[in-house]
């Protein structure tokens, strides 16, 4: 599963050797992210972040599972154990804060890597399988993300479960028996916490199970490129190793300094302070919000605040509550159908003219006025905003992105990754290029090689 | 293939309109709905500043004041803590505001907490010991709302966490008793329900706790600190932040390790990062 030119692992001592022939775990790493997996050589920062996202799931599963040892998730001593964490325990402070703006950084990361991959059409042929289990990731990773947040059983702790359970009543008929049966109760009590610990703690370990099988599928058609022209020639890669471990290495660097800088001067500010208050089902919150990684989702739930209903008539047909949970989980699950709906040959937001003014004129302040009115209270303007950003979000993927595919003109491509960087390279002259002029490469999908490019499972 | 994409393209439609329809009416509400009603008592409330000096703990080179969170657990001890409770501080813990081991061992005995009669297993009270947490002021809830209008005092461990910019609002609302504007009030129709007080800095302006610090002087000052109500109330504030946050000064000396550690691997990585790239970056012209 590599390209021809790829580096081939060679063992070099006994050990190795012997190794080699009865498990060969060098050389898988050598052919992951080692010298022998051959990159495009023009990969700029944004993809940088599907390193640093796999790293913040080690933080996570380093610092949870320590924190795990002295944390019981019992409602009566939960928000009592984790301030012994905080006051008693050896650099318990530490290990809290790290994990709790880590699952910020996460998101942060990971909503990088998303813009990324939207704005690059990475979810395009052959790539689809990378960024379908992508959204599988993310899926998993919202719901872990919530079921920690619980875990204190602060106030937000409570009122967030209780209204994150409260979604799945809004189903028809068998809405309210599953609710009691989530929370094994009529409120988020003991059966609640400790099922959702336990899944806590279970989820991260899913979720590293599925990177296994994201970046065994990106190794398929290897690395896609800020120009979206495939890999033609040896002179458009550079090995793994040492090109990129050291400019992610860079980028680690930088990305923990930011990190450092939240865990160890403002640790609280991503959280809410209402969550040192212990959870107390007779008191609620004046203001209840996620936190801050939920919040163009929130918007979309409470943005339908009117009943789906025959006018004139009275009669609804679906409540306003059913449709903002439909609407909320469709926002997401619309992402599985990404790769059909966008039909443009052309990858990169580069050569896209009008994508590209879509992208940062549609979809960046969509998604922006979404955050805002997400964490602002449920009043005007920010219901009204919110409502017209919804409409627009799924304009955006729905209508807008099939029609622009069809009907946009791209820019011309380059004819390949090494011209893109140089500045010039000689059509056919090596292995699999063709005499093919830039206008035509747009046509047909990518992926289906029209123009040439190699697939590395050939 | 025609017959396809028009199908999907009508299909998308139908959602679109779905989707306008069902979010039409909240924006009509929005235009032609009756403006929300608020509380006139929300006219009245003030956003708190805190101390003007600021507290010495502020910003990333801050330091504890020992001696004025000593003058702050003197303020908890002798004015809150007959109310409000401090349950997750113990008082070894205090030995970290600068008390030698005899001095918390006496300041502990001075506390009485709820303990067992070894002869007759009986419940019983003793005096404490540094392994001993904060006794609470009230034997349960009940109690605690029976004794104080129906109100139960929070507990002060984590408060100033547990509230936006805490330190600050800890000050401002022990500063922020007083009487609303006269003529302001008598336009609203705003008046302090009885056996409630008026505070500017708190949310909803009536506090059922009445003013804790009333008067300059109320507390006796060991180091011989003037006690004017700012003072206390500043000493206070900076006293439970120390409760809600044991380990901020700490913290905030292992991060400028930590970073400066990180600025220095970081150049160490830009470097080997450009000179790993220096032969395959493109010579321009």
């Amino acid at each position: 599963m590599s390209f021809a030119w790829a580096k081939q692992y060679e063992p070099q001592t006994a050990f190795t050797k012997w190794l080699d022939e009865k498990l060969p775990f060098p050389r898988l790493v050598y052919n992951a992210v080692g010298a022998g997996y051959p990159v495009p050589r023009n990969l700029n920062y944004m993809w940088n972040f599907g390193v640093l996202a796999g790293f913040c799931l080690m933080i996570q599963i380093v610092t949870g599972v320590v924190l795990a040892m002295h944390y019981a998730a019992n409602a009566q001593v939960a928000f009592g154990t984790v301030e012994h964490i905080m006051r008693n325990v050896n650099y318990g402070w530490m290990l809290r804060y790290a994990h709790a703006n880590g699952a910020s950084f996460f998101f942060i990361v990971i909503y990088m890597h998303i813009f990324r991959g939207l704005f690059y059409s990475s979810y395009k042929a052959p790539r689809e399988m990378i960024w379908l289990l992508g959204v599988v990731i993310f899926l998993l990773m919202m719901a872990t993300a919530f079921m920690g947040y619980v875990l204190p059983w602060g106030q937000m702790s409570f009122w967030g479960a209780q209204v994150i359970t409260g979604l799945f009543s809004a189903i028809p008929l068998v809405g309210e028996p599953l609710q009691v049966w989530l929370l094994g109760g009529f409120a988020p009590d003991n059966a609640a916490l400790n099922r959702f610990f336990s899944l806590h703690f279970l989820m991260p370990f899913v979720i590293a199970g599925v990177v296994i099988l994201h970046i065994w599928a990106l190794h398929i058609p290897g690395s896609s490129n800020p120009t979206g022209v495939e890999v033609k020639q040896e002179s458009d890669t550079v090995p793994f190793h040492p090109y990129y471990t050291a400019k992610d290495g860079f980028g680690l660097g930088v990305f923990l300094i930011l990190f450092t800088t939240m865990v160890f001067f403002l640790p609280n500010y991503l959280g809410h302070p209402d969550n040192y208050i212990e959870a107390n089902p007779l008191s609620t919150p004046a203001h209840i919000v996620p936190e801050w990684y939920f919040w163009p989702f929130y918007a979309i739930l409470r943005a339908f605040t009117g009943d789906l209903s025959i006018p004139f008539t009275g009669i609804v047909l679906i409540p306003a509550k059913l449709l903002g949970v439909i609407a909320m989980f469709g926002s997401i699950l619309l992402w599985f159908f990404l790769p059909w709906l966008d039909k443009s040959p052309v990858r990169s937001g580069h050569y896209r003219p009008m994508f590209r003014k879509f992208f940062w004129f549609g979809l960046i302040p969509t998604m922006i006025a979404l955050f805002i009115c997400g964490g602002a209270p449920a009043e005007e303007p920010y219901v009204v905003i919110s409502q017209i950003a919804t409409a627009y979000y799924f304009l955006h993927f729905l209508v807008i992105l099939p029609i622009v595919s069809q009907v946009e003109v791209p820019k011309p491509l380059p004819f390949s990754i090494t011209e893109a960087v140089v500045g010039k390279d000689k059509p056919g002259g090596t292995s699999g290029g063709g005499a093919i002029d830039a206008g035509s490469v747009v046509e047909g999908l990518p992926g289906t090689a029209t123009d040439g490019s190699l697939q590395p499972a050939e | 293939m025609s017959i396809r994409l028009g199908g999907i393209l009508f299909g998308l439609a139908i959602t679109a309109v779905l989707v306008l329809w069902s979010l039409l009416p909240g924006a009509y509400n929005y235009a032609f709905g009756p403006a929300p009603e608020k509380q006139p008592s929300y006219a009245f409330y003030e956003h708190g500043e805190g101390p003007e000096a600021g507290f010495s703990f502020d910003g990333a080179f801050g330091k504890w004041d020992y001696a004025q969170l000593q003058r702050g657990y003197q303020v908890y001890k002798e004015v809150c803590s007959a109310c409000h409770s401090l349950k997750f501080v113990a008082f070894r813990n205090l030995q970290e505001l600068g008390y030698t081991e005899a001095e918390v061992d006496a300041e502990a005995a001075s506390w009485t907490v709820p303990g067992i009669d070894p002869a007759t297993g009986e419940t019983t009270t003793r005096p404490g010991e540094p392994t001993d947490y904060f006794p609470m002021p009230f034997p349960n809830s009940i109690a605690a709302a029976a004794a104080n209008n129906n109100a139960i005092p929070p507990d002060l461990s984590l408060m100033t966490k547990a509230r936006h910019d805490g330190s600050n609002y800890v000050y401002s609302l022990l500063t922020g008793y007083g009487e609303p504007d006269p003529e302001k009030a008598a336009k609203v129709g705003f008046e302090t329900p009885p056996g409630l007080y008026f505070n500017k800095h708190f949310p909803n302006v009536n506090i059922a706790m009445a003013p804790p610090l009333a008067v300059d002087g109320q507390v006796t000052y060991a180091d011989g600190t003037n006690a004017t109500i700012p003072q206390m109330a500043t000493d206070v504030a900076a006293f439970l932040t120390w409760t809600a946050e044991p380990s901020l000064i700490q913290r905030k000396q292992t991060g400028w390790f930590v970073i400066g550690f990180l600025l220095f691997a970081t150049v160490l990585a830009f470097l080997s990062y450009k000179q790993i790239w220096a032969g395959i970056k493109p010579k321009k012209g």
